[in-house]
C-alpha cells in the first residue's frame, strides 16, 4: 500500500476521510477528500473542524487540485492537506509551494530522489502561502 | 535588453539540472515514456517524425549577438547546421538527440537562454510587438511588462498543469504585431486619464475552433497587473474543461460561459487575490524597465539615403519600418527567400545577422512571429552596407509583406500530427508569384499555411489561408480568404472544396487575378476582398 510522507508533527488523522457531499450533509466528519471537480471553497465555512483535507490526482496532469490546495491556505486553513493519487517525484516540490504538507502516492516515491526535488530550488519567482520570499522581494530588500 | 541577476541565473541552472536528472531517469528506464512526456515538454522537447525537436525561448523575441551566436553554434554542434525561427518569436531545432538535451540546455543558459515551458500545458514564452522599443507609433515599451509576466509565470506553483497549453501576448500600440487577440490573454498596454494600465483580452486562439479574444477588461492598474492575470489564469485552471483535450483551451471555457460570466468570476477572484500579496512591488517594474533604456540614438543622423540602385530602393521600401527617431528605421531579414523553407537559417546566416545586429542595431535582434529577424535600430546612411551583405548571403529577399513572405508549419515532412505538407506548397507559390513578377504589384498579401486543423501557420489568419487536410488518403488542400491577426482581427472563411497540390497553385493565382480585375484605388487584397465579398472569388474558383 501507498506509504504516508508527511512534513507535520502533529498525530496523523487515522480514519478516511469522506467526500465533500457527504461531508457538507453530515456535520461531525473531520476528514474530508476533494476531488479535482470539487469546489474546495464549499468547505471554506466548515475549516475550523476540519483536521485532514485530502486531494485526489487522479492523473497528475490534472492540476485541479493545486488551485484547490491554494484556495483553502488562502482561506486560512492549518489542517493537514494531503496531496494523494498520482503524485509523482516531479510534482511534489510545486505541491509543497501550493500548501500541500502530506503525500500518498500512489507507487511510492524514493527517499533520495524526494529530498533531491525538494532541495532543487534555491529561489522562487512567485509568493505562495508556503512563506518563502519570492525572488522580487529579496532583489528590494 | 534584460539581463539575469544571480537569481535569474540560478533558476536556470537548477532546471538544467533538474532536466539533466530527468533524462537520465528516463534513459535508464526509471520514468515511463508517459511519465516523462510532461516534463520534457516543460522544456521543450518534443517528439517528432523522426527526432525529437527542442523549441528553445526567445523572451518577446529579443536577441543580442551573443545569444544569436550561440544558436548558430548549437545549430551545428548538435543539429544539421540550420534551426527554424517559429511564429511564437522562438527558434526550434528539428534534429535533436535525447542524449544531447540536457548539454544544450547547460549551453544556453551560459547565455541568459533556456527552453523553460516552450510546450506542455502551462503558460508559453510571452510574445510582443517585435517593433517594441522602435515603433514610431507605440505607448511605452511592452517588453518591461512581458518581462515581469516571464518571471511571475516561470515555474509557477499552481498552474504547471493546466487543462491546456496558454499563450499571453503583449503590446503597446494601437497597430496589433503580435496577433495578440488570438492569444488565450491579450494584453494591451493604454493610457487613460494619463495613468498607464493594462487592457485584457482573454480566450482567443486558433487550431481547429478560432476565437477572437473579447475584450475582459478595459484598464487593470499597472500596479494590479499580475495579480488579474493569476486570477484569469485561476479560473481557467479550476473551470477549463479537461474531459476533451480539443475543447480544453481557455477559449472554450470563455466561450461556454459567455465572456461577461467568465469576466465575472475573473473579478470575484481578483477581488479575492489582492488581500494575497500576490503583486509584485512597483520597484520590481521599475528595476526591470531600466534595462530597456534607449539605445544612444544620434539626434542628427541624415533621412536621406542614395537610392540610385534599384534593387537596393526596393528593399528600403519593402522591408524597413519607420523608426521613432529621425534618420533611423528598423530593417528586417527576410528568411523566405524564393523556394526556401519559411523560417529556416543556416548557422552562417545567424552569425552574419548576429554581426550585422552587434555593428549596425545596438547589439540587438528580434525573431517576429512571420518567421522573419528584424534589426530594430539601423541608421539609415547605414542600410545599403546592411543590404549589400545580406544580399551576399542570401538574406536580402524584399518581400516583407508579400505573397513570397509566407507563413508555414513544418507539415508533414516533421510533424507527426500532419495531413498535409506545408512547405512544399509554400515554395511553390513563392517560385509561381516570384517567375510572374507579381509579387510587387499585388503589394501586401499575408498568405498563411498550415498542414493541419491544429492552426500552427495561422491559416485562420491570413489574408489567404491554406489548410491541408487528408482526403481519403490523398494530401488535399482548402483555400481559405479573409482573416487577418492586426488591430482588425478577423477569421478568414472557406472557399468551398479544396484542391490538390498544383492546383491549389492555381487557386491562389486565381484568387489574386480577382483582387487585380476589382481593386480601387490602394486597396490591398484584403480591403479588396472586404468591399467585394467572397462570391465574385468562388465564381472565378469554381464558376
Ligand atoms: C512539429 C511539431 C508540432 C506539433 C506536434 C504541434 C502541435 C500543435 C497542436 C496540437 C496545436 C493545437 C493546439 C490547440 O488548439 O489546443 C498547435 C497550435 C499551434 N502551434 Fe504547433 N505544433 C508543432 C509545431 C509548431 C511550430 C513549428 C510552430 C511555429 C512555427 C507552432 C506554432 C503553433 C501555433 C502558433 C499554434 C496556434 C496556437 C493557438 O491555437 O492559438 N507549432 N500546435
Ligand atoms: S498545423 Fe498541424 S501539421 Fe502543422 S505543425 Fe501544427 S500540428 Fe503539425
Amino acid at each position: 500500500m501507498a506509504e504516508l510522507l508527511r512534513f507535520r508533527d502533529d498525530e496523523a488523522v487515522d480514519h478516511p476521510a469522506v467526500t465533500v457531499d457527504s461531508f457538507l450533509g453530515q456535520s461531525n466528519a473531520n476528514a474530508v477528500r476533494i476531488e479535482p471537480g470539487d469546489d474546495a471553497r464549499a468547505l471554506l465555512p466548515h475549516l475550523d473542524q476540519v483536521s485532514l483535507v485530502e486531494v485526489n490526482f487522479p492523473v497528475f496532469g490534472d492540476g485541479r487540485g493545486y488551485s484547490a490546495a491554494r484556495i483553502l491556505r488562502e482561506a486560512g486553513y492549518t489542517g493537514e492537506l494531503r496531496a494523494v493519487g498520482d503524485v509523482l517525484v516531479d510534482q511534489i516540490a510545486l505541491m509543497r509551494r501550493c500548501g500541500f504538507d502530506a503525500f500518498e502516492p500512489d507507487k511510492p516515491l524514493d527517499d533520495a530522489d524526494v529530498e533531491t526535488a525538494l532541495a532543487r530550488w534555491p529561489h522562487v519567482y512567485q509568493p505562495t502561502t508556503d512563506g518563502r520570499v519570492p525572488i522580487r522581494t529579496k532583489r528590494h530588500e | 535588453m534584460y539581463r539575469y541577476d544571480h537569481y535569474d541565473q540560478a533558476m536556470v541552472d537548477a532546471r538544467v539540472a533538474e532536466f539533466r536528472d530527468q533524462a537520465q531517469r528516463r534513459l535508464d528506464g526509471k520514468l515511463t515514456e508517459d511519465q516523462f512526456k510532461p516534463l520534457r515538454l516543460m522544456n521543450g522537447l518534443y517528439l517528432q517524425l523522426h527526432a525529437y525537436m527542442l523549441r528553445v525561448a526567445i523572451p518577446y523575441g529579443t536577441l543580442d549577438s551573443r545569444q544569436m551566436r550561440m544558436l548558430a553554434d548549437i545549430a551545428e554542434k548538435y543539429d544539421r547546421g540550420y534551426g527554424h525561427f517559429t511564429t511564437r518569436q522562438n527558434i526550434q531545432y528539428n534534429w535533436i538527440k535525447l542524449e544531447d538535451a540536457a548539454d544544450i540546455l547547460a549551453d544556453l543558459a551560459t547565455v541568459e537562454m533556456h527552453a523553460i515551458q516552450t510546450s506542455g500545458n502551462c503558460i508559453r514564452n510571452i510574445s510582443s510587438d517585435h517593433f517594441a522599443g522602435a515603433a514610431a507609433d507605440e505607448l511605452v515599451d511592452p517588453r518591461p511588462y512581458a518581462e515581469l509576466l516571464r518571471q511571475w509565470s516561470s515555474f509557477h506553483p499552481e498552474f504547471s498543469y493546466l487543462p491546456r497549453k496558454f499563450k499571453i501576448a503583449v503590446i503597446a500600440s494601437e497597430s496589433d504585431r503580435a496577433a495578440m487577440r488570438l492569444h488565450d490573454i491579450g494584453i494591451r498596454i493604454v493610457e487613460k486619464g494619463g495613468m498607464l494600465g493594462a487592457a485584457f483580452y482573454v480566450g482567443g486562439g486558433m487550431g481547429r475552433t478560432p476565437m477572437i479574444a473579447p475584450l475582459v477588461r478595459d484598464f487593470v492598474p499597472l500596479d494590479q497587473l499580475v495579480t488579474y492575470a493569476e486570477a484569469c489564469l485561476r479560473v481557467y485552471n479550476r473551470h477549463g474543461r479537461r474531459d476533451n483535450k480539443y475543447k480544453a483551451r481557455i477559449k472554450i471555457l470563455v466561450h461556454e460561459l459567455g465572456a461577461e460570466e467568465y469576466t465575472r468570476q475573473v473579478e470575484e477572484e481578483f477581488a479575492h487575490l489582492l488581500g494575497q500579496g500576490i503583486e509584485p512591488p512597483l520597484a520590481e517594474l521599475e528595476r526591470i524597465k531600466d534595462f530597456f533604456p534607449d539605445p544612444a540614438f544620434s539626434t542628427d543622423a541624415p533621412t536621406d539615403i542614395d537610392r540610385s540602385d534599384s534593387a537596393f530602393a526596393l528593399w528600403v521600401d519593402r522591408n524597413t519600418h519607420p523608426h521613432k527617431i529621425p534618420g533611423h528605421a528598423s530593417a528586417v531579414i527576410s528568411l523566405k527567400p524564393v523556394g526556401g523553407i519559411p523560417g529556416d537559417a543556416t548557422a552562417g546566416q545567424m552569425r552574419l545577422m548576429a554581426n550585422l545586429a552587434e555593428r549596425y542595431s545596438f547589439d540587438e535582434c528580434r525573431v517576429m512571429h512571420t518567421q522573419n529577424v528584424v534589426l530594430p535600430h539601423v541608421r539609415m546612411a547605414d542600410l545599403h552596407a546592411i543590404w549589400t551583405e545580406l544580399e551576399a548571403a542570401g538574406l536580402g529577399s524584399p518581400n516583407l509583406d508579400t505573397i513570397e513572405d509566407i507563413i508555414a508549419c513544418p507539415g508533414l515532412d516533421y510533424c507527426s500530427l500532419a495531413n498535409a505538407r506545408s512547405i512544399p506548397v509554400a515554395q511553390r507559390i513563392q517560385e509561381r508569384f516570384a517567375e510572374t513578377g507579381r509579387t510587387e504589384v499585388l503589394g501586401e498579401l499575408k498568405l498563411k499555411i498550415s498542414g493541419c486543423i491544429n492552426a500552427c501557420g495561422h491559416h485562420h489568419a491570413g489574408h489567404i489561408g491554406i489548410l491541408g487536410v487528408d482526403r481519403k488518403g490523398v494530401e488535399n488542400y482548402q483555400l481559405l480568404l479573409g482573416g487577418s491577426e492586426a488591430q482588425d482581427t478577423a477569421l478568414a472563411k472557406i472557399t468551398g472544396p479544396g484542391f490538390d497540390e498544383e492546383g491549389i497553385v492555381d487557386a491562389v493565382e486565381k484568387a489574386t487575378d480577382v483582387y487585380l480585375d476589382q481593386r480601387q484605388g490602394g486597396e490591398r487584397f484584403l480591403d479588396t476582398y472586404r468591399r467585394i465579398g467572397m462570391t465574385p472569388f468562388k465564381e472565378a474558383l469554381y464558376g
